[in-house]
């Protein structure tokens, strides 16, 4: 090289130009990290784009022009972090709550439909097919109710322990909160691990659903047998009807999940698994707050009210609400997450 | 260079890492998806914070239980459980929302969470993916405690079982991007998100009068190429004395320099460092680019 070319070459004249705009882009990008923009006025906001447009501009030439890896590598990684700061933007926390109420989780709902009704049948075969051996052979129920749920329970129970069960709320009285958010709780770890079963394409979901059904349909045997029915659908139907429904979805969601692994059609796979992760996680909110609605129910409705109509009628209004709200109601298509 | 016969193999390895990622703007900011022992890292250190978190909620409701009797043991149990069930399943979530998309482990590891299609993380995914962790972590977890209370009787039944439960939990090391089952259920990934530092260009500062001290001919600036400059830029930025003498005698020897005596290495690497990449970038600007010594 000569003597006489200038020792401040391209790459630095371009590097010293822009040095102040990338600076003051990366300030104002960390202020908004650490969750401190209402720190930056109007005209700062407004002036973001600009400034990230210039740092992307910056980078393509520096890529084009420059030998200097520091600083390519700095324009990289601030212009990333802008990436995310300008196009990661979220609406309004209520306008969210929204948009999920509004929309969100009926439209997963009604798309979910044909799983729903497919886990909704495999819960009733498996109560059908439970309720008929229990009813042949009682010996059957030990082998499909688990000991510490059975709480002793059995077809060697009298009827009036029987009896005493559905009314007295179990001992329980003075502890109702904490039994309802046990059950919530409980149920709520029970249905998150019935959707994420469905993984494998849905096998562990179907059967985790059928092994529910099997374990009302033994209860059910038991109490027909002592001419309890009755009292025990009341019982099982003010937070079951619920529940159930609520089980029944994570199944769906499950299934979703499993049948796109499975056969994803003529997407490819991650893209059809990501289609059915968006329907299922959507459903699966849903569910953890219809559980938390059982559990209310079942911990306090059910240890509070004793009348087997009232418990009915309660069961059977939280169906027809969440019937008529889930599959009815009009809907504006625009589900935002 | 002596370690420049590497170079294959290293662009290899952060070449397997990188993918495009085009802005609406058309510019590919190539993103480094963030590798197993990184998401590893963050994920202990997550599992460390909840740990703590749960020992000192129950430390703590243990001590107002002591102080008011059994008042208000039903609220404390409900408050228990109720903040188990939060920390369990809405600990990576609620963090993941937030503006850094990231849990303080991944922030410690510099990651973020990202939707795969380049569009803003929506809460759905967040939930999705993090509600598999069900089946990657407490699945084997709890078949795990099963096992051992059942004791070790049946070790085969037990193999297959962690094996089984285990194919979802090890995932990550079968797919080139690293997606964990949630991550492919929620269409996200893992990316490496680092801050740097913009720093001082090593190129060398001389006053346009003065005159060089160091003068450099054609022949020998066209010995090394992009590889190999960027490699020195890195020496001049450690700056440390050891290296810069080793690198500083092989360039001379390739050049051909004969040693003098009262040698300034550090001046003498900057002056060729700023001799070469002014070669190298103007020859760019003629679409002439030369990646390494190899290439002629």
């Amino acid at each position: 090289m000569s003597a006489a070319a200038s020792p401040q070459f391209a790459s630095a004249r371009f590097r010293e130009a822009r040095t102040v705009d990338w600076l003051e882009l990366e300030q104002r990008i960390r202020e908004i990290e650490r969750g401190r923009v209402r720190s930056l006025s109007d005209e700062d906001l407004l002036e973001l784009p600009v400034l990230y447009r210039a740092a992307l501009s910056s980078l393509s030439v520096a890529r084009e022009t420059s030998l200097d890896a520091d600083l390519v590598a700095y324009l990289e990684a601030l212009c990333a972090r802008a990436y995310f700061v300008l196009y990661g933007v979220q609406p309004p926390l209520w306008r969210r709550l929204a948009s999920f109420f509004g929309a969100g989780w009926p439209l997963a709902l009604r798309s979910l439909a044909r799983e729903t009704l497919i886990a909704v049948l495999m819960m009733l075969l498996g109560a059908v097919a439970a309720y008929c051996l229990v009813a042949s052979d009682p010996s059957w129920y030990h082998s499909i109710v688990p000991g510490d749920l059975a709480g002793g329970r059995g077809p060697q129970s009298s009827a009036a322990e029987l009896r005493a069960g559905l009314y007295d709320g179990g001992g329980k009285d003075g502890m109702l909160g904490a039994f309802a958010t046990y059950l919530f709780t409980h149920n709520a770890q029970i249905s998150l691990m019935c959707f994420a079963l469905g993984f494998a394409f849905g096998v562990p979901t179907l059967l985790l659903l059928l092994y529910n059904g099997c374990i009302l349909g033994a209860f059910m045997a038991v109490f027909v047998s002592k001419g309890l029915g009755l009292p025990l659908a009341a019982w099982l139907s003010i937070h079951g009807t619920t529940e159930l429904f609520a089980i029944a979805i994570a199944g769906a969601a499950g299934l979703r999940i499993g049948m796109a692994v499975a056969f994803p059609g003529r997407l490819s796979r991650t893209a059809a698994t990501a289609a059915a992760g968006r329907t299922a996680a959507f459903a699966m909110i849903g569910v953890v707050l219809m559980l938390a609605v059982a559990g209310l129910l079942e911990g306090v409705g059910r240890q509070v009210i004793q009348s087997d109509a009232v418990r009915v009628a309660i069961g059977g209004c939280a169906l027809l609400g969440w019937l008529l709200y889930f599959y009815v109601m009009p809907v504006r298509e625009n589900a935002d997450g | 260079m002596a370690d420049a016969r590497t170079a294959p193999g290293q662009a290899r390895e952060q070449d397997r890492n990188r993918r495009t990622f085009v802005t609406p703007e058309g510019v590919d900011l190539k993103l480094d998806i963030a590798t197993i022992g990184e998401r590893a890292g963050g994920f202990m250190f997550d599992l460390v914070m909840i740990v703590m978190t749960l020992v000192a909620l129950t430390l703590g409701l243990f001590f107002v239980l002591m102080g008011t009797g059994a008042v208000l043991a039903q609220a404390l149990v409900m408050v228990w459980l109720l903040g188990f069930f939060a920390l369990r399943n809405g600990y990576f979530a609620i963090f993941e929302l937030g503006p850094r998309a990231a849990t303080p482990g991944k922030r410690l590891m510099r990651l973020r969470v990202v939707a795969r299609d380049g569009s803003r993380l929506r809460g759905h995914q967040v939930v999705a993916r993090n509600a598999m962790r069900e089946l990657e972590l407490f699945l084997p977890l709890s078949f795990l405690a099963y096992q051992s209370s059942q004791g070790m009787a049946d070790w085969a039944t037990g193999l297959f079982g962690l094996l089984w439960t285990g194919i979802f939990a090890l995932f990550p090391f079968f797919n080139r991007d690293r997606l964990r089952v949630g991550d492919l259920i929620a269409g996200t990934w893992v990316v490496r998100l680092p801050r740097r530092e913009l720093g001082n260009s090593v190129a060398a500062r001389t006053a346009p009068t003065e005159q060089p001290r160091y003068a450099f001919s054609d022949a020998q600036l066209s010995v090394y190429g992009e590889f190999e400059l960027q490699k020195l830029e890195e020496v001049l930025r450690r700056n440390d004395d050891y290296s810069m003498i080793v690198v500083a005698r092989t360039i001379r020897e390739r050049l051909g320099m004969a040693p003098t005596d009262a040698e300034d290495d550090h001046a003498f690497l900057e002056a060729y460092y700023t001799a070469l990449c002014q070669r190298l970038e103007r020859g760019m600007l003629f679409g002439k680019r030369k990646k390494d010594k190899y290439q002629r």
